[in-house]
């Protein structure tokens, strides 16, 4: 296996908010993104997870951990080399499309502003050409290049969110709930071209959402986060298969089924971790098999595994 | 078979908008049965004119909007005697004063921006029952906590004190639907009620619906473009594209025998957790502008199964069993025999046996 593209190594973000009182958003979470690959981070809201994308791409500084992008340390201060590679490798994609889009900028001029503060064009024929093919990339026509935002649909702003991160050619994107705020039909085309792109392109993602069953198609590794700890990660099958922690198997468990009859009688899982008495800050990291990890104390360990094994005995998750 | 009581009932609704670049007819003809009991889901993506419909309902359209045709039927109880009304007919402020609240109640998509941030939660669960009922405030009081019970909200008396921004967006949607619960309407409609929620906590609230829905005996209408959703909770299933409903009938009909094109499209486009094939099926183009009238079937561009004449002429509803009908051409006698993609029909049949087991 090649190195890491991504190392992030014991991230802590806090936010304080007076004297008494400190937010602890991010608390030592640790995880590892390969070129090309696809980490799906998942958690319910206030768990976290945006706040990692946003440290990690240096919107935030980090209060304590390591980040190396590309072999270059950009945690703590940057040196001009590493602000550059950071800010031209790594690129976002925002929630709302509507929001993260300037309003009052031509589609055009929104896409290559990444370019135009970097210089990464000779001349303007260079850039117009750039640009049209960046469109067609992501299924719009160069004629859009001179249209505004609102002169848009949903799917096609987030669209124009993409083109603007892809254009930059970074190597790793992160995408923070990306397809939350568009429709069912529209979250499945955006999904597959950002599939296409990864394939055609080999950038890596972070893909941020609260939705296990999107995060299924789109990733090839999953870390399930909650106050602030990863509780459990691995591979996406590991995930599925034999999920480890009560709060996956809550998420899994909520995640409604289109099927009327198995659906009616369904009732979801409830995790509270106060009820199960989980602390998250004792607990270390276990190692289940191959790359599926699971946060949890010695004690808490051998009972999940335990369940764990009587589940798969049962055929699934008992709900 | 019990005799349904039937409650509420949408004819021909045809609403359109007069906006600055013109009309747009956002409503074509809908109808729709609601009867006591019972839980309906309208399906659509964003502007097939879902929430629209149920806005005419509650007689809360917006002051642009126009009605150009239609009638919604309505039957509630007063003093014992049934009363039969066309909410189309009514003015504002009669519906305010006799419907709003006391017999068809609404639960919005956003509950931060639905409850007042300077009222407590308290006095704005009371407020309806002041209003609406003219009983005590001390006795309304003690039914509002009651109601933050039934709801599920720890601590009621202390949270009646509660701002809204003190509670978690879960339990200010339980806030929410106890103030639409407030004065024992016969009607719920729940416009997206999970939308802007989590996951584990949007099951957590379909069960809570669900439940209130069985003890107080209320008939529920829910919007919603989340199909998992419309399995959970629904008894019948309504699928809407560009202010028509394109299938109707019961929730197993809809989701083991669809037979609308769109139908297919949602079904595949739905994340499936048992397969392991890594692409998404997804439905081509995206929803037509309404503003710009279009012959024909609005469907077709992004239909692959288009007939010649979805591009000259409306389809009708095609009945297939006495409750199951879908709009498309593909169902007329003369039509070429179009099944529903392969893939689909696997997942069917997986899911058929699923629910056998």
């Amino acid at each position: 296996m090649s190195a890491p593209l991504l190392k992030v190594d014991n991230l802590k973000q806090y936010f304080r908010i007076n004297r008494h009182f400190t937010v602890k958003a991010v608390d030592g979470v640790s995880f590892e993104i390969f070129p090309g690959e696809t980490y799906g981070l998942v958690g319910e809201s206030g768990s976290g997870k945006s706040t990692i994308g946003r440290s990690v791409i240096r919107l935030y500084d980090p209060t304590q951990g390591k980040i190396t992008f590309d072999g270059l340390d950009v945690s703590g201060k940057m040196d001009s080399e590493a602000e550059k590679h950071l800010r031209i490798g790594m690129q976002m994609i925002f929630q709302d499309p509507m929001a993260c889009l300037n309003p009052r900028k031509k589609v055009s001029d929104i896409i290559a502003q990444g370019m135009d503060i970097h210089h990464l064009y000779a001349n303007l024929k260079e850039r117009n050409e750039k640009i049209s093919e960046i469109l067609e990339q992501v299924g719009l026509a160069p004629e859009h290049a001179t249209r505004y935002p609102h002169q848009f649909s949903g799917g096609q702003r987030q669209r124009v969110g993409i083109a603007r991160a892809l254009i930059m050619r970074p190597k790793l994107i992160i995408a923070d709930e990306c397809i939350s705020a568009l429709d069912v039909s529209i979250q499945a085309q955006v999904v597959n071209l950002m599939k296409d792109i990864q394939q055609r392109t080999g950038c890596a993602y972070l893909f941020i959402a609260h939705d296990l069953s999107m995060v299924k198609y789109i990733s090839d590794r999953i870390g399930v986060l909650h106050m602030g700890h990863l509780v459990e990660t691995g591979t996406k099958q590991e995930i599925f298969q034999n999920p480890m922690h009560p709060y996956t198997q809550s998420l899994l468990s909520a995640i409604p089924h289109p099927n009327p009859v198995v659906e009616k009688s369904r009732k979801a899982m409830n995790y509270d971790y106060r009820e199960y008495g989980v602390d998250y800050t004792l607990g270390t990291e276990h190692l289940v098999d191959g790359t599926h990890r699971v946060l949890a104390t010695d004690d808490e360990f051998e009972r999940w595994k335990k369940q764990a094994q009587a589940n798969a005995e049962y055929g699934g998750i008992q709900v | 078979m019990q005799s349904r009581e039937l409650i509420l009932s949408i004819r021909g609704l045809d609403i359109s908008f007069q906006t600055s670049a013109g009309d747009v007819h956002a409503i074509r003809g809908v109808d729709l049965d609601l009867y006591k009991g019972e839980t309906v889901a309208i399906v659509g993506e964003s502007g097939s004119g879902k929430s629209v419909s149920m806005k005419a309902v509650m007689g809360i359209l917006d002051k642009n909007s126009k009605v150009n045709s239609g009638s919604i039927l309505f039957t509630y109880q007063e003093h014992g005697v049934s009363k039969t009304v066309d909410i189309l007919k009514m003015d504002r402020r009669s519906i305010r004063h006799t419907i709003n609240g006391q017999h068809i109640a609404m639960v919005f998509q956003d509950p931060m921006t639905s409850l007042d941030p300077t009222m407590t939660v308290g006095n704005q669960i009371i407020e309806g029952m002041l209003l609406h009922e003219g009983i005590r405030k001390k006795d309304a009081w003690e039914r509002a906590i009651s109601l933050l019970s039934v709801v599920g909200i720890p601590d009621p008396e202390k949270r009646m004190k509660n701002y809204p921004h003190q509670l978690s967006g879960g339990m200010r949607q339980r806030v929410v639907i106890a103030i639409a619960l407030a004065c024992d309407p016969d009607v719920l409609i729940c416009d997206e009620p999970t939308t802007a929620l989590d996951v584990t906590i949007q099951a957590k609230i379909l069960e809570l619906i669900k439940s209130v829905q069985e003890t107080l005996k209320i008939s529920v209408i829910y919007i919603t473009h989340d199909l998992g959703v419309v399995a959970k909770v629904a008894d019948y299933v309504n699928v809407m594209y560009a202010g028509n409903i394109v299938e109707r009938g019961l929730i197993n009909e809809v989701f083991y025998d669809p037979r609308h094109p769109y139908t297919w499209g949602l079904l595949s486009a739905m994340p499936d957790l048992d397969t392991n094939d890594d692409r998404l099926y997804a439905i081509p183009g995206s929803p037509p502008n309404l503003m710009h009238e279009r012959q024909g079937d609005a469907f077709a561009p992004r239909n692959i199964y288009a007939l010649n004449i979805d591009d000259r002429l409306m389809p009708p509803m095609f009945k297939i069993t006495d409750t199951h009908s879908a709009a498309t051409w593909l169902l007329h006698e003369n039509a070429p025999k179009v099944q529903m993609p392969e893939e689909l029909r696997a997942r069917i049949e997986r899911m058929k046996k699923e629910a056998g087991k």
